[in-house]
């Protein structure tokens, strides 16, 4: 190891990975945008990598090492050993375009990941520190681009027609000038496939799912965490286990029992699964905020006077007020998220929620922008609820669990 | 002369009081869990043993229809004539029940019937599968005899029996076992779900381990990449499901185009439809959805460190990876075995995901998809509850070494 603790060999390797990532990165990033052609290259990548890695040493600057990369990669285009390949009748905005997005994206953090590392031999710490920053660097390009790019395809396909899409699947511009007819697909689902309908019923079966599960966790949450009984311990922890139990595996008895009475295909019978799906959940995030409530304030209410009923009433739910937020909000995630139960008990059209439309579209004679803008549907409300309130949903999803 | 304080034996009426009031506040939890899980659980057992098919759901019934025949002739008579709908069921205890209407006189009550008032009720013992049964009595109709027909062929005469069910009866069947384990391809269903369950578990942590470590820091943005890095594990399955099917689609997927593009393939890859490839392609989805969970439940654990130990170790002299490998990581040691059996669990479970991205093809079938199809796609319910009972034995096994782990690993 003790070999790479020297800036000269550091830097020039640290500079060609950095470069082999930003190379792939700017190319799709700029093939996506742009729909026109572009592809990393090794050679180039080797040889402006290496460079980087050494002149980030002596060039302390970073915009003068971006300029100089800029130039260089600009003219490496129209050759054979690019960083980046542009397709030969592009123009030169194209090139300019490819050339300095590979250098912003190679000069600027070379420039950092080095920063603090002399010239010659380095300290372990200098040594690990810019590997760290290096790795640190990747880790925010390869996951953004994992988790941007799925989400980024649905929202662009759901806007694209049919001809579109086959002519060029890089293709991800979108020709503003169709206007209102950039939404045919949206328009399509709620006006011809009854979409207004399933949105209405994902949502009702939601909000009833969030009522009914609170109605049975609280009580239940109360006496796992406030009242002594025998086997209380042994409650609390049974309650994850069955959280254990695949779903499928209950899914085929309800399955079973809902065709013999006649609940399948109807709404209540879902009403009437959703909230036992939640409840354990529910229920173990509320007891885990419950036992954190002081008790004294509890015990104040029940030397006033008041029944334990009372007590949970006027004083334990006022005081878990945020709790009860993030909860809700957990449940309506699952019951508006699920969908195998959905796809096993629902088959009758009118019934169909959200999830189980979507699924109904996923054939080979309905185009793919309708499927995906079922996507965007369904992922819409989901996420502007949870980016609006990811305070709550963060701390609900990890309460109790983490002791601080 | 002294009483020693003797602690109260036994309990109090004040204890037997909360804990009557506990139990009635777990009630409605309980039963519902009693009713949905407990019931289901108990009852996939005693289905594994018994043949029987999807079509086997619905029990033979008979079935009725009436009529007034020859209402123009000199003898004009009620016909009902019963069927049963099932061809291989018999139906027994049948009891029909009608309602005559005024202006119509039964002239004669066959056997086995009894007229009350206006109402008729027949009973017959039993009806062969695919049997048929005809009824005929002579009715006397002084009045308007159009009006009348109307009026019998208007209300439907009501009719039960009882019929075996294959589920409630005492047939039982070793079959489906024998069936499943024969299958050869039941191995490569536990390889399967031995390599997604195995690497998808360690690679959700792994990924996650690394994304909460970059988000591990106060910097502008950090709320926003938190967010963003939740969101495949936030949206619905089925959406993330299709974007990938079709982002990887073979024809005209973004991928291939790119990595044609790129020159790594001239081909189009196949990526949800060829062997090893198919099965690989899955465990990353579910490593890229479910990665976000694990990172959620690190960086809490992360944030709550005492940052006293790192000064310690900066005066120390300590190296960053040293600091990882010697601080943070025996301080994360409990919340990535919680965080590693839970999912292991989970990853277990899972069904959604390949059934929508393959349907379990391709080598992607795993325990609990052939659950899925062993009962709807091959119609044989019993073969399928056969294989839950599998599943269910496996988490057996699973949650004995939880229970085992979570008495000593964080408490929670």
């Amino acid at each position: 190891m003790k070999v790479f603790w020297n800036s000269f060999i550091t830097g020039p390797l640290l500079g060609v990975f950095w470069a082999l990532i930003v190379a792939t990165a700017v190319a799709v990033l700029l093939s996506f945008v742009t729909g026109a052609a572009f592809r990393p290259g090794l050679s180039g990548c080797l040889i402006l990598g290496a460079l980087a890695g050494l002149a980030a040493l002596e060039i302390r600057a970073g915009w003068i090492l971006v300029a100089g990369l800029s130039a260089l990669a600009v003219a490496l285009s129209y050759t054979g050993i690019s960083p980046i390949h542009v397709s030969g009748d592009a123009d030169l905005g194209a090139h300019l375009m490819a050339g300095i997005g590979f250098a912003l994206a190679l000069g600027w953090p070379m420039s950092v990941i080095l920063h603090g590392c002399p010239r010659g031999p380095l300290t372990r710490h200098e040594w690990e520190e810019a590997v760290i920053r290096f790795l640190t660097g990747f880790g925010y390009i390869f996951f953004t681009a994992a988790v941007a790019i799925p989400f980024y395809v649905m929202v662009m396909t759901s806007l694209k027609t049919q001809g579109e899409l086959i002519a060029n699947p890089l293709d991800f511009t979108i020709d503003l000038s169709r206007g209102w007819e950039l939404f045919r697909s949206y328009d399509e689902l709620f006006r011809n496939f009854n979409f207004g309908s399933y949105l209405w019923t994902s949502f009702y079966i939601s909000i009833l799912t969030v009522l009914i599960t609170l109605a049975f966790s609280i009580p239940g949450a109360y006496a796992v965490a406030r009242l002594r009984f025998k086997g209380q311990k042994a409650l609390s922890r049974s309650i994850l286990l069955i959280y254990m139990v695949p779903m499928i595996v209950l899914a085929l008895p309800i399955y079973i029992a809902f065709s013999m009475t006649g609940l399948r295909n109807s709404i209540a019978g879902i009403v009437m699964i959703y909230p036992v799906t939640t409840i354990p959940v529910a229920l173990y995030m509320l007891q885990g905020y419950f036992r954190g409530l002081p008790a004294e304030v509890e015990e104040a209410g029940l030397m006033d006077g008041l029944s334990r009923l009372q007590v949970i009433w006027k004083i334990t739910l006022p005081l878990s007020l945020p709790a009860l937020a993030s909860v809700s909000l957990y449940v309506f995630m699952i019951a508006w998220n699920e969908f195998l139960l959905a796809f096993m008990l629902l088959d009758d059209p009118s019934k169909f929620t959200l999830t189980r439309g979507i699924a109904s579209l996923n054939s080979s004679e309905i185009p793919r922008q309708h499927l995906m803008a079922g996507a965007v549907i369904a992922t819409v409300p989901v996420m502007a609820l949870f980016l609006g309130l990811e305070k709550f949903m963060t701390r609900g999803l990890t309460a109790g669990s983490v002791k601080g | 002369m002294m009483t020693t304080a003797i602690p109260p034996k036994g309990t109090g009426p004040l204890a037997r009081r909360e804990a009557r009031l506990a139990w009635g506040l777990l009630f409605p939890t309980l039963a519902s869990v009693m009713l949905v899980v407990i019931l289901p659980l108990l009852a996939i057992f005693w289905i594994s043993f018994k043949p029987v098919d999807l079509a086997d759901l619905r029990a033979a019934a008979p079935m009725v229809r009436e009529d007034l025949r020859d209402a123009d002739e000199a003898a004009p008579y009620i016909r009902y004539r019963i069927r049963n709908s099932s061809q291989t069921d018999p139906i027994s205890d049948i009891v029909l029940s009608d309602m005559i209407p005024d202006g119509v006189e039964l002239l004669e009550v066959p056997e086995g019937c009894v007229l009350q008032a206006r109402a008729l009720t027949c009973r017959f013992d039993l009806l062969d599968p695919g049997g048929r049964l005809t009824l005929e009595l002579p009715v006397a109709v002084p009045g308007d005899i159009e009006a009348a027909e109307i009026a019998i062929e208007a209300d439907q005469p009501a009719i039960s029996g009882a019929a075996e069910n294959v589920l409630t009866s005492g047939e039982f069947t070793l079959e489906n076992f024998a069936e499943l384990f024969d299958a050869r391809e039941f191995w490569t269903v536990i390889g399967a779900t031995l390599f997604y369950t195995v690497f998808g578990t360690f690679g959700a942590l792994i990924v996650g381990l690394f994304a909460a470590l970059l988000l591990n820091k106060e910097f502008r943005g950090q709320g926003v990449l938190r967010g963003l890095y939740l969101f495949p594990y936030v949206a619905p399955v089925i959406a993330v499901a299709f974007s990938w099917i079709i982002l990887f689609d073979p024809f005209s997927g973004s991928v291939n185009a790119l990595l044609i593009q790129m020159g790594v393939t001239d081909d189009a890859i196949n990526f949800f439809g060829e062997r090893p490839l198919a099965l690989i392609m899955v465990t990353v989805f579910e490593i890229w959805r479910y990665f976000p969970l694990s990172f959620l439940f690190i960086l809490a654990r992360m944030q709550s460190i005492d940052t006293d130990m790192y000064e310690a170790a900066d005066v120390d002299g300590a190296s960053p990876f040293q600091k990882f490998r010697y601080l943070s990581l025996p301080m994360l040691m409990g919340i990535l075995s919680v965080l590693f059996l839970l999912r292991f669990i989970w990853t277990f479970n899972k069904f959604d995901d390949i059934f929508l991205l393959t349907g379990g093809n391709a080598g992607t079938r795993t325990l609990t998809v052939n659950v899925y199809e062993q009962a709807f796609a091959l119609s044989n319910i019993g073969a399928g509850a056969a294989v839950a009972v599998v599943i269910l034995i496996c988490l057996l096994c699973f949650s004995w070494f939880f229970f085992r782990f979570m008495s000593k690993e964080e408490g929670l």
